[in-house]
């Protein structure tokens, strides 16, 4: 039982991981790891500055 | 840059100064080491890659060579996978070997340039996902689907075949170069390497081409959609549920991507369960039946409105969307293949095979059938994804060729599968729903006598199979579907209710199968509409520079409006054409995606040059060859052909002449207006078929001159610019492959044991 919950939840990581689910998790590393002297931005904060800079560089879908 | 003094540009190990950090154990496996591990056959390694040879010869020689009443699905599994595997293994790593010629020791822009934004290191199995759900849409579910006129093995061996020789190595090379060069675009690799010329030959074809491909997938949703009150009212309804999810992401639950895309799956659902019922009713088969051109109208609105609305409110989420029904589907859709194993009756090489008047699309087997089939066997369009947001992600550079090559391998994977699915139903069904309806006349009874009046070989189709098939799936009628995702989701219901709901299932698998491929068309329509217009605001910019100002509403409307109206154009024209549309703009469209292929590797040609590579430059030189024949060979035929159904201006003067002489009908035309509707599509037609060759021989002959140049300063020992980022010592380490080697879990677990702030994430970085 304990496998299949295990195997879930890895799934469910490698799927977010492929979504982008866990963008603001890693810009907190690297904000982290970086030492900047200013707070990082809140997790809404964030996502509203990842949709915005998407506003200004549009990337394309394939076919 | 890393020009050496000598003159030579050169980037492998032994001329590049990293000097690595004492304090960090060695970031790339030792040369000699993985040399020893990868020459070293053990007995089992032999015996492995000897069942995966001997599988897939069995299974090619059931394919091409026994000619059996029928063939088994899983012999196209057993083919596909066990070459993707031998050329994986083998072919890929000859290219890594020669060309490449990765450096772990070297940190990737993912690293040197690491903002926590878009340069973020990102796991190898994960952006092996992120990359096949950018570069995987609708394109490998249509072009198999059409191309199965000619019977399944030419489709076949050009997916397998070419995407091993021509389009992994397309991903593959664009991939590591934009890397390489900090992730920069084939636009701006093109301008480096080919000169003013050549770079804006390549954008212009670009603009171009991205028109083309919008407009014949839009027109592929039109197809499906028409006449469908069930379908309009489930895709209709992935508007509002896309807005609801990007309001809940941006004012709700920020971030919860995984708990939104659920909620999402779970509302699409309901949104097509809720079609079938809605289409039911007299109100809503009245109010949701439309006809194509009144779909069209809505889509060139849809088409403006969401490119100019905010990238949160609806591109994102449903980009969401469409990345969990992608994988999704494509997990249901092997292992239904699998565990159903579906008997195939359609001929290797059907009729038409030999022949230039197919009903499907017209034209002889070379060169349009490596034209109609791009995505899933090689595809230009991948070089914009692989040189986009992929290459700043990748954490290490050996990592390149599992993301490239195999990404691009995946793809072709899931081509055959809709190969298969298409073929898996009956071959009269298949003339009878893809040919145009000024051939099949529209109605069941029509189609039927005409269908079995081609004379092939098995066929012989009633009109109550059509009219029951229509009614398993709860449509109207399916006669003339053209465009491909209307057979492909015949052949999925028709496979899936085998595994899962018997036939009381088929409509809703049906509808499910129109929808997914009408939300990744839909997110290709938007995404595009808004990359074409930032590439014409940055054109326009060059000599108005207020239109650069990406922010400035009034450029960037007008040049959204300009990018819908080229596209909206050709897809009204696809729409009311009296010779069916897809049929005549399909080979267009493969023309484009190939020749924008033929751009992408004219620049890795160029870039392989400088870098040395001068013994294996025909790694690079044979795919680019054989795309530039096939597409120029496609073009000229489009253009100077005397036969009507393939020369778009033989068609011309062939309908002008008939007007001259006061026709009042001619061919599938039936009325004056339908004549003259035909001079001008063709006329159009033609001109853009002629504008698309005259820049896609100048891309490839500035990139054939760049070669010739950059063997020149070689043999004259003179130097160039790589254009490369200047080399940065890596400061960390993660293996290559889906598995990682003896060699590299040992070299992991020494990073394992490293303090914890001495590792990449934590080290104080700058």
């Amino acid at each position: 039982m304990n496998a299949v919950v295990a195997g879930f939840r890895g799934f469910a990581r490698y799927l977010g991981g492929v979504m982008g689910a866990d963008a603001y998790t890693k810009y907190l590393e690297h904000h982290a790891a970086s030492g900047h002297a200013e707070p990082p931005m809140s997790e809404r904060e964030f996502w509203r500055d990842r949709t915005d800079r998407q506003d200004a560089n549009p990337e394309g879908r394939c076919c | 840059m890393s020009s050496m003094p000598g003159g030579r540009a050169r980037t492998t190990d032994e001329d590049l100064e990293l000097t690595p950090d004492p304090s960090l154990p060695p970031t790339a496996v030792d040369e000699t080491v993985r040399e020893a591990e990868e020459g070293r056959w053990t007995p089992a390694k032999i015996a492995i890659w000897a069942a995966i040879a001997l599988l897939g010869g069995v299974a090619w020689f059931m394919l091409a060579i026994i000619r059996g009443e029928t063939v088994n699905a899983i012999w196209f599994v057993f083919a596909s996978v066990c070459t993707y595997l031998i050329g994986y293994r083998f072919y890929s790593k000859v290219i890594e070997r020669y060309i490449t010629r990765p450096n772990d020791r070297r940190a990737t822009p993912a690293e040197y340039k690491a903002d926590g934004k878009d340069y973020v290191r990102t796991d190898r199995n994960v952006l092996f996902g992120h990359h096949f759900a950018a570069i995987a849409g609708a394109g490998p579910l249509v072009g198999p689907v059409i191309a199965a006129q000619m019977g399944y093995l030419p489709g076949t061996i050009w997916i397998i075949i070419g995407v091993v020789l021509a389009g992994a190595v397309q991903d593959y090379l664009v991939l590591f170069f934009s890397m390489r060069r900090g992730g920069r675009s084939l636009g701006q690799m093109a301008r480096e390497e080919l000169g003013v010329i050549g770079g804006t030959a390549a954008l212009v074809a670009t603009l171009l081409i991205m028109v083309i491909i919008v407009a014949i997938l839009a027109l592929v949703v039109v197809n499906a959609l028409g006449e469908s009150p069930w379908g309009v009212f489930s895709v209709g309804m992935t508007i509002p549920i896309a807005l609801f999810m990007g309001v809940y992401l941006r004012f709700i639950r920020p971030g919860k991507v995984l708990e939104v895309s659920l909620i999402g799956f779970v509302l699409l659902m309901a949104a097509i369960i809720g079609g079938g019922l809605v289409a039911q009713t007299e109100w809503g088969a009245a109010f949701f039946h439309l006809d194509k051109v009144t779909i069209a109208w809505g889509l060139i609105i849809y088409g403006f409105v969401a490119a100019i609305l905010p990238v949160w409110l609806l591109l994102a989420p449903r980009d969401y969307l469409s990345t969990f029904m992608k994988i999704g589907v494509i997990v249901m859709l092997a292992l239904a293949i699998i565990v159903v194993r579906p008997e195939i009756t359609v001929p290797a090489f059907s009729e038409f095979a030999g022949r230039e008047n197919g009903p499907v699309f017209p034209g002889a087997l070379f060169p349009f059938l490596f034209v109609t089939i791009a995505c899933g066997a090689l595809s230009g369009f991948h070089a914009l994804i692989s040189s986009g947001t992929t290459p700043k992600l990748i954490e290490k550079e050996r990592q390149t060729r599992l993301i490239g090559y195999g990404g691009m391998l995946m793809e072709s994977f899931v081509a055959i599968m809709a190969l298969v699915a298409a073929i898996s139903i009956d071959r009269g069904l298949y003339f009878a729903m893809n040919s145009p309806a000024a051939l099949t006349g529209g109605t069941v009874e029509t189609a039927a006598t005409w269908v079995n009046s081609l004379g092939l070989a098995g066929v012989n189709i009633t009109p109550d199979l059509l009219a029951e098939t229509a009614r398993n799936v709860g449509e109207e009628s399916i006669v003339s579907r053209t465009g491909g995702a209307p057979t492909l989701a015949v052949g999925l219901a028709h496979i899936m209710q085998q595994f899962i709901g018997g036939t009381a299932m088929m409509a809703f698998w049906y509808h499910f199968a129109i929808m997914f491929e009408a939300l990744f068309i839909l997110t290709a329509v938007d995404a595009g509409t808004r990359v074409a217009r930032f590439m014409l605001q940055d054109s326009i910019g060059n000599f108005i520079p207020k239109f650069k100002e990406h922010s400035w509403r009034p450029g960037a409307w007008l040049c959204t409006a300009v990018m819908v109206v080229a596209w909206g154009a050709v897809l009204l024209m696809g729409v009311t054409d009296p010779l069916g549309g897809i049929n005549t703009l399909f080979p267009l469209f493969g023309i484009a995606n190939q020749l924008l292929a033929a751009i992408a590797l004219s620049v890795c040609l160029a870039i392989a040059a400088k870098r040395g590579s001068f013994r294996y430059l025909w790694i690079v030189a044979l795919p680019l060859a054989f795309a530039a024949v096939v597409t120029i060979t496609a073009s000229f035929q489009k253009i100077f052909s005397p036969v009507p159904a393939v020369g778009y201006f033989a068609n011309n003067a062939a309908f002008s002449k008939a007007l001259a002489d006061g026709k009042t009908e001619f061919g599938t035309a039936k009325t004056v207006a339908a004549m003259e509707a035909v001079v001008r599509n063709t006329m159009i037609q033609g001109w853009l078929s002629v504008i698309f060759v005259v820049l896609s021989i100048i891309v490839i002959i500035t990139g054939v001159l760049a070669t010739v140049k950059a063997f020149r300063n070689e043999a004259a020992g003179v130097g160039h610019d790589d254009h490369e980022d200047p080399a940065v010592a890596s400061r960390g380490y993660a293996p290559a492959g889906l598995i990682p080697t003896a060699a590299e879990r040992e070299l992991m677990a020494e990073w394992n044991k490293l303090p914890a702030d001495l590792r990449l994430e934590k080290s104080g970085h700058h």
